[in-house]
């Protein structure tokens, strides 16, 4: 089993007081909750965070963790004689425990008759499943591994391995959750199991931006195409598409590709495309490209700059 | 070996009930009944005496529930982070769109 040290997760002494331990706690948990923090790490360390007060912050817990003795943080360790005795006559093998999983089964095994028949439900997960923007525009199904805490034989709690295969609802946008019945932690004495919530995260993609759901992309012109009009070939997320592009086209500008974004439901209407027009110009120029723009420069009457004429 | 499993989708087209909210956030009755009242959590239908929600309410409901038990809140405090967050959320939504419509540096090519 691997060592957590609360402590240290809390930044408190061992020998820190209760006050301090829930002083420590509430300033941790400002700087992390996930559901006010925009840390990357928010989650996995509010997790951390919250099992540590979670045993510190009970006086029963806290001594039983305390007889775990003191190792370093993730040292291997096995559990002290005592341990194995309070779960199980006979020897069992803790070792591949998750640290919390055994705190909260000796929380729920504390008292013994008196609880046993007080049901609990089990706890709720919820994990992040990266999906690309195909998947999305398309409805795909993707498998997701999760572990959560199953009842081994002797009805220990044991982190295992399931695999969901995930229907990514058409139309569904960034940060939706699904939520899938009863696939989160056991219910204890017959309670109900907890939920496993999954929370849909888009991929950055290489080509489009996502505004609800409307696809952005950036159209590169040249500017002959961008002055004189052009036909151009147009990535979407359903295929190649043909563009027009209207004479006179200004940089930044958005061309509407009608219902060629993401669905928006099971039937509802498509969402857009917009191409937004960046002109370019070519980084060198050969020795007739630069005779052409020379000319242009002669003939043109022009000026983009007209407007800021007897500005001082 | 992957199974298939039922998926319920939070969303803001399907439908549930007060009792589903309260059954799957965790939240007492009157809880979720003061969040409904200050606007927190808005109903779709209201026949006579019964609130339905969009499933999308789920997830308000659960982020109640883990902020109060989290940073102990009581009702003001609760509906008070939650407007807040609420409105961090329209705010960031609306820069999320901003941001897609801006073009990207172009490449040297």
């Amino acid at each position: 089993m691997k060592y957590v040290d609360y402590y240290k997760v809390l930044g408190v002494e061992r020998d820190a007081s209760e006050a301090d331990i829930k002083k420590a706690y509430r300033k941790l948990a400002h700087q992390y909750h996930p559901d006010i923090s925009k840390d990357a790490e928010a989650e996995t360390k509010f997790k951390e965070i919250a099992e540590a007060y979670a045993t510190l912050k009970d006086p029963e817990k806290r001594a039983a963790y305390d007889a775990l003795g003191s190792h370093r943080q993730n040292e291997e360790f096995v559990p002290p004689g005592q341990w194995q005795h309070y779960f199980h006559d006979q020897d069992m093998d803790l070792s591949d425990m998750d640290l919390a999983d055994l705190l909260a089964a000796f929380g729920a095994r504390r008292g013994g008759g008196s609880r046993s028949a007080f049901s609990q439900r089990g706890q709720d997960f919820e994990v992040e499943l990266p999906v690309t923007l195909e998947q999305l525009y398309s409805g795909a199904e993707t498998d997701l591994t999760v572990h959560v805490p199953e009842p081994d034989a002797q009805g220990m709690l044991r982190r295992t391995a399931k695999t969901y295969r995930i229907q990514v609802p058409r139309g569904a946008t960034e940060g939706q959750r699904l939520r899938l019945p009863a696939k989160g932690g056991p219910g204890l004495q017959g309670g109900p199991n907890g939920d496993l919530y999954v929370v849909l995260r888009v991929r950055p993609h290489s080509l489009y931006r996502v505004s609800g759901h409307d696809v952005y992309m950036d159209l590169p012109l040249a500017p002959w195409e961008a002055a004189l009009g052009a036909t151009v070939q147009v990535p979407t997320l359903g295929g190649m598409v043909e563009m027009q592009i209207p004479a006179g086209t200004v940089d930044g500008r958005k061309l509407r590709l009608a219902g060629r974004g993401l669905p928006t439901g099971m039937n509802g209407p498509q969402g857009d495309q917009f191409a937004v027009v960046q002109i370019v110009v070519p980084a060198t120029l050969n020795a007739e490209e630069r005779s052409l723009f020379e000319q242009l420069a002669k003939v043109s009457r022009f000026d983009p700059r007209s407007h800021l004429k007897g500005v001082r | 070996m992957a199974q298939y499993t039922e998926a319920v989708w939070l969303n803001a087209s399907d439908l549930c009930s007060f009792e589903h909210v309260l059954e799957v956030s965790g939240l007492t009755e009157a809880e979720l009944r003061d969040l409904v009242e200050v606007g927190v959590i808005q109903p779709t239908r209201q026949d006579p005496g019964r609130y339905y929600f969009h499933t999308e309410c789920i997830v308000v409901a659960r982020r109640a529930r883990r902020l109060r038990d989290d940073f102990d809140l009581d009702a003001q405090g609760l509906a008070l982070a939650l407007s807040l967050l609420n409105r961090i959320e329209g705010l960031e939504a609306q820069l999320a769109q901003m941001r897609a419509r801006l073009t990207t540096s172009p490449r040297p090519r």
